[in-house]
C-alpha cells in the first residue's frame, strides 16, 4: 500500500500504533512486555471500532475518499481474472479518469467499468483526480453495448469527486455524454451491477450507476452535489463543508432509507483502506450473490425491473 | 483557504429584471442599448423588436403563445415537494417551498399539459423558473416522466422547455435520481417512435442538461441561452482561466455540433407545427 496518510480521527489510533511500534523494540532487547503490547492491541481495536461505527457523515465524506482506499484497479487484481483493459471511445481520446475492460468473475465473462483515481501526484494528474471527460462516458458506453451484444454482465464501480468541469469537457458535450449514458444503460439488454465504493459525486457518478442493483460500501458517500460545493451555493462559503454534508445526508445508512440503493456492503474495522483485502472479500460475496440471480432473469424482465426500480424513486404529496 | 469563493451574487432566481418588461415606459434594452417601449417588447412576446435580445418570459404566457387557442389540460397541478431529509441552511427546504408557493403561480418548478400545436397533439412539460431557480426535485422529474409515459400512451410527440439551475440539492439523491427516472422514459419514447423534441431556453445548467434536455431527437435553443453543464463560475474557479467569449451560449453549443438550430421565440410555434408534422405519425 501507498505511504501512510491519516484522517484526523485517526490520530488517537496511530498514537498507539506507534507506542506498539517502540515496546515491539524493547521487546526486542530481551524486555517480557508479550502482555502488555496485546493490552495495548486489543485498545486500538476497540478504538477502530468505536470511532468508526460513529462516523458522522462528514467523517464519511472523508472516508470515502481516503488517499489510500481501494480503487477500481485494485478491485480488478482482488476480484477478478484475466482483465484486459480496453481503451478509447472510438471518437476522440481514451479517458484515463474511467477504466474499463473485459474479465472474468468466478469464472463468468463479464464488461468491468469504473472511475479511476490516483494515489501519488503523478498518478493523480494522469487520472484527472478521478473527474471524466465526455470521451470517458463514451468509452464507458461502447463498453456497455459491447458486453450487451455478447451477453455480458456489466459491474461497474462508481468513485469520482464529478464529472469534469472544464473548458473542452463543454465544448466536447459532458452533459450529452451523461445523458445518453442515463437512456442507454436503462434499457440495456444485460444485466448491470453497480458498486458504490467511495465518492458518488453526481452526474459524474450517476453515468455509470444506473443499474439493476445498486451496492454501496459502508463507509462511501452519494450525493447530488458534493458537501464544499453545497456550501459554497447555499452558504456563500465553501468551507462550511460539515453543515452541507449533514444536510445532504449522502452515507449509505441514510441512502438505503430511500430506496436508492440495494445492500451496504461492510466495511473492514477502520476503513475499507484499511484492508482492502477483506473489503473485496465482502464485496465479492454480493456481487457473486446478486449476480447469480441477476443471470435468471431474461433482457425483458431485467429492463423492465430497471425502469421500475427507477420509476419509484421520488417523495412528493399529490 | 476554501475552494470555492462566492465571489459574485448568485444567479438570479426570481423573473427578476432579465424578463419583467416594465409596462408603458422606455426601457433602455440590454441587447442593442437603444430605448424602447416597453410594451412594444411584451407584445413582441418579451423579445426586443429593434435587436432580437430575448428577455425570460414566464412559463404561461409562453404557453399561451404557443398552443392553439392558448388553451391546454394541465396535469398534476397540485403535487408539491416534501422536505424528506429535513435539509437546512439558512432556510428549511420546507420554508423555501411554502415561500415559492405563495409567490403565487406554480406549486412547484414545472408544468405539464396537454394541447396542441397547429393541430398536432402535444404533451409539454416547462419549467418555472421563478419557483426555486426552476430547480429539478422529485415533484419536475416525476411530472416530467408521467408526460413522457402520456406521450408513449397516447402516441403524442413530447416537448420539455427547459429554464433550470440543475438539480434541486435540498432533495440531495432524489434529485440526481430524477435524472436517471426521466431519461428511462425517454428511452421508451425513443423505441416507440415518437418524437422528443427538448428546448433549451435560458438558462438551461446542471443535471437539467445532463438529462433529458440534451436528449431530443431535436435540441432547440433560443438566441443566446446560457446552456452547460458545469457552471461558467465553477469551471473558471477549476481552470483559472477566462473563459471565451459567448462561452456556453446557444451559439457556441450550435457551433459545436451540441443542438439543432437555434430558433427565436417569435418562430418558434410556426418551426415547431412544421417540425412536427414532417417527424410525427399518430398511428404506429
Amino acid at each position: 500500500m501507498a505511504t501512510p496518510f491519516y484522517l484526523d480521527f485517526e490520530k488517537p489510533i496511530v498514537e498507539l500504533e506507534k507506542k506498539i511500534e517502540e515496546l515491539n523494540q524493547l521487546a526486542t532487547g530481551g524486555l517480557d512486555i508479550k502482555a502488555d503490547v496485546s493490552k495495548l492491541e486489543k485498545r486500538i481495536e476497540e478504538m477502530r471500532k468505536d470511532i468508526f461505527s460513529n462516523l458522522s457523515r462528514w467523517q464519511t465524506a472523508q472516508v470515502a475518499r481516503h488517499i489510500n482506499r481501494p480503487f477500481t484497479l485494485d478491485y480488478l487484481r482482488l476480484m477478478f481474472t484475466d482483465f484486459v483493459e480496453l481503451h478509447g471511445d472510438r471518437n476522440y481520446g481514451d479517458d484515463h479518469a474511467i477504466v474499463g475492460g473485459l474479465a472474468r468473475f468466478n469464472g463468468q465473462p463479464v464488461m468491468v467499468i469504473g472511475h479511476q483515481k490516483g494515489r501519488d501526484t503523478k498518478e493523480k494528474v494522469f487520472r484527472n483526480f478521478g473527474m471524466p471527460n465526455p470521451e470517458g462516458y463514451r468509452k464507458a458506453l461502447r463498453l456497455m453495448k459491447m458486453a450487451e451484444q455478447f451477453r455480458l454482465p456489466v459491474i461497474t464501480f462508481v468513485d469520482t469527486p464529478g464529472a469534469y468541469p472544464g473548458i473542452g469537457a463543454e465544448e466536447r458535450g459532458q452533459a450529452e455524454a451523461i445523458a445518453r449514458n442515463l437512456r442507454e444503460m436503462a434499457s440495456l439488454r444485460t444485466p448491470i451491477i453497480v458498486c458504490v465504493t467511495g465518492e458518488g459525486g453526481s452526474g459524474g457518478a450517476l453515468a455509470i450507476a444506473v443499474g439493476d442493483r445498486i451496492l454501496m460500501l459502508e463507509h462511501s458517500v452519494y450525493a447530488v452535489i458534493s458537501p464544499e460545493g453545497c456550501a459554497a451555493i447555499l452558504w456563500s462559503d465553501g468551507t462550511k463543508g460539515e453543515q452541507a454534508a449533514e444536510a445532504l445526508k449522502p452515507t449509505a445508512k441514510d441512502i438505503i432509507k430511500l430506496g436508492v440503493i440495494d445492500e451496504i456492503i461492510k466495511e473492514p474495522i477502520g476503513g475499507a483502506h484499511r484492508n482492502h483485502e477483506a473489503t473485496a472479500k465482502n464485496l465479492k460475496e454480493a456481487l457473486a450473490r446478486n449476480l447469480a440471480e441477476l443471470n435468471k432473469l431474461t433482457p425483458d424482465e431485467l429492463v423492465e425491473g430497471r425502469y421500475e426500480k427507477f420509476r419509484a424513486m421520488s417523495q412528493y404529496v399529490e | 483557504m476554501s475552494w470555492f469563493n462566492k465571489e459574485k451574487a448568485g444567479i438570479d432566481k426570481s423573473e427578476g429584471k432579465k424578463s419583467k418588461v416594465p409596462e408603458g415606459m422606455w426601457i433602455k434594452c440590454p441587447g442593442c442599448s437603444e430605448t424602447v417601449l416597453g410594451t412594444d417588447i411584451e407584445a413582441n412576446l418579451n423579445v426586443c423588436p429593434k435587436c432580437g435580445h430575448h428577455y425570460r418570459i414566464s412559463a404561461r404566457k409562453r404557453l399561451q403563445v404557443l398552443l392553439d387557442d392558448g388553451a391546454w389540460q394541465e396535469f398534476d397541478a397540485g403535487m408539491t415537494s416534501v422536505d424528506f431529509l429535513e435539509f437546512k441552511d439558512a432556510k428549511s427546504y420546507q420554508e423555501r417551498i411554502n415561500a415559492a408557493v405563495a409567490k403565487g403561480g406554480s406549486k412547484d418548478a414545472v408544468i405539464c399539459v396537454e394541447g396542441a400545436i397547429d393541430g398536432t397533439a402535444v404533451q409539454v412539460a416547462i419549467f418555472d423558473f421563478a419557483f426555486m431557480g426552476g430547480s429539478m426535485g422529485s415533484v419536475v422529474g416525476e411530472k416530467i416522466t408521467r408526460s413522457i409515459e402520456r406521450g408513449l400512451k397516447q402516441r403524442q410527440p413530447v416537448i420539455v422547455i427547459s429554464a433550470s439551475g440543475g438539480a434541486r440539492m435540498q432533495e440531495s439523491i432524489l434529485s440526481l435520481m430524477q435524472m436517471a427516472k426521466t431519461s428511462a422514459a425517454l428511452a421508451k419514447l425513443k423505441a416507440a417512435g415518437i418524437p422528443f423534441i427538448s428546448i433549451l431556453t435560458d438558462p438551461t445548467t446542471g443535471g437539467v442538461t445532463a438529462s433529458f434536455a440534451m436528449l431530443g431527437d431535436l435540441n432547440i435553443a433560443e438566441p443566446k441561452a446560457l446552456i452547460g453543464f458545469a457552471g461558467p463560475r465553477v469551471i473558471e474557479q477549476t481552470i483559472r482561466q477566462k473563459l471565451p467569449e459567448g462561452f456556453q451560449r446557444a451559439e457556441y453549443l450550435l457551433d459545436h455540433g451540441m443542438v439543432d438550430v437555434i430558433i427565436p421565440r417569435t418562430e418558434m410555434r410556426s418551426e415547431l407545427s412544421s417540425i412536427l408534422k414532417m417527424l410525427h405519425r399518430p398511428t404506429a
